[in-house]
């Protein structure tokens, strides 16, 4: 997980990115511990606030959970609920950037569509 | 619970070095106090701890009136670039004589942080050099568990490594169990995403007081040729540009309007652009 500070992002959000991102790749699997706020402020060395408020977007959406006493774990059913989200968010994130850049530099529907079942292809 | 400092003015001769200066430090908050050389931070801390004495206004600390007065200032512990310790006492009997004076030092910490940071508590107080001083220094300041610290400049002289190390340990005691932080710094980039509310002082005076986060986001700049970001500045806050042949940047307070995107760039301010921009004389 990377925090870039001079990102357009706020913190708190590259925060819960980043733990999406390690619970989607599997590093961090269904009903496993997800790290402290102490050891995200720590590591990152960003103030527990920001921190905390990363984990709070993940807990009110129902990725991660409070054990109570224990810390925050991945919520069963996170991975596709996450999966859903990103497949929502996709067009918005990929698809909208890629066309207009393309339209910039004048390159067709067709020869996007071929670059992307050549990249499939590969 | 709280510091308040209230219409403090303090002059050195005819040098006005702070003037009329109100604010407050809320408790369990880790404070960034900002300001260039000579704008009158040190002078600030000293005033608070009791070291030097204003020349008119009021400090209070919980609501105790701070001057002279020992249940409130043994509410807090500053650090700052003079070593006030006899020079030929050692660490560890510093140790000793400091939880005379504040009963929660915690003397195993402070020899695990000594060990940490290489600190050998054998050694006297004359013979640290300027890095170890500062970390012997800082070793008390986080050894003591007051509910205020106010660290005057707390990584002078420090490696990246032993900075690094500071930072985080600050972190750790302050998430497990949170306190309130002045820090009063130059590098600006190292504590940025640390501090939750930014304090600057400017020639004597408080121009900002508030959450890091909103001060960052009432601020952007804009870039782009310069007929179009002049243009676009026409009637906003500006606070000042950089030239780049034809290419100019902005810096301008508010929010950016979501029209006229096109040709002009927008992009939000670090807070050491936004101390630059807001601290140029």
């Amino acid at each position: 997980m990377q925090i870039n500070t001079n990102s357009e992002k706020p913190i708190f959000l590259q925060i819960a990115e980043g733990l999406e991102d390690a619970i989607l790749s599997g590093a961090f699997t269904e009903e496993s511990q997800i790290p402290s706020i102490t050891e995200i402020s720590v590591n990152y060395k960003i103030n527990p606030a920001t921190a905390l408020k990363g984990i709070n977007m993940l807990a009110d959406a129902g990725i991660v959970y409070k054990k109570r006493g224990l810390g925050m774990f991945v919520t069963t059913g996170a991975v596709e609920k996450l999966k859903d989200k990103r497949k929502q968010l996709f067009y918005q994130n990929f698809i909208e950037g890629l066309i207009a850049e393309a339209k910039r530099l004048q390159i067709s529907k067709s020869e996007i569509q071929a670059m992307i079942e050549g990249g499939f292809e590969e | 619970m709280s510091i308040e400092v209230k219409n403090i003015t303090k002059h050195y001769g005819k040098t006005c070095a702070l003037n009329n200066v109100s604010l407050t430090f809320a408790d369990n908050k880790i404070y960034g106090l900002l300001g260039r050389n000579g704008a009158g931070k040190s002078t600030l801390l000293n005033i608070i701890s009791n070291r030097i004495f204003a020349d008119s206004g009021t400090i209070s600390i919980d609501g105790m009136p701070a001057l002279e007065n020992d249940a409130a200032i043994g509410r807090l512990y500053a650090m700052g670039e003079k070593t006030y310790y006899p020079e030929s006492m050692r660490i560890k009997e510093v140790f000793k004589w400091t939880k005379l004076f504040y009963p929660q030092f915690d003397d195993a910490f402070a020899r695990s942080l000594a060990e940490q940071f290489g600190l050998k508590l054998n050694k006297k107080i004359k013979s640290l050099s300027t890095g170890y001083l500062t970390i012997f220094k800082l070793v008390v300041a986080l050894s003591v568990n007051t509910p205020y610290i106010l660290l005057d400049e707390p990584v002078l002289g420090l490696d990246a490594n032993n900075r690094d190390l500071f930072y985080r340990i600050l972190l750790e005691k302050y998430s497990n169990n949170p306190f309130t932080i002045i820090i009063s710094t130059h590098l600006i980039e190292e504590v940025a995403n640390l501090i939750e509310d930014v304090v600057i002082i400017k020639e004597g005076q408080i121009i900002c007081s508030e959450a890091r986060e909103q001060l960052l986001a009432n601020s952007y700049s804009v870039a782009g040729s310069a007929i179009a970001v002049d243009a676009y500045t026409a009637g906003k806050k500006l606070l000042g540009c950089e030239m780049l042949t034809g290419l100019k940047t902005a810096y301008i307070m508010g929010q950016p309007d979501c029209v006229t995107a096109g040709e002009l760039e927008f992009a939000k301010i670090d807070l050491q652009k936004l101390f630059i921009q807001l601290t140029n004389a």
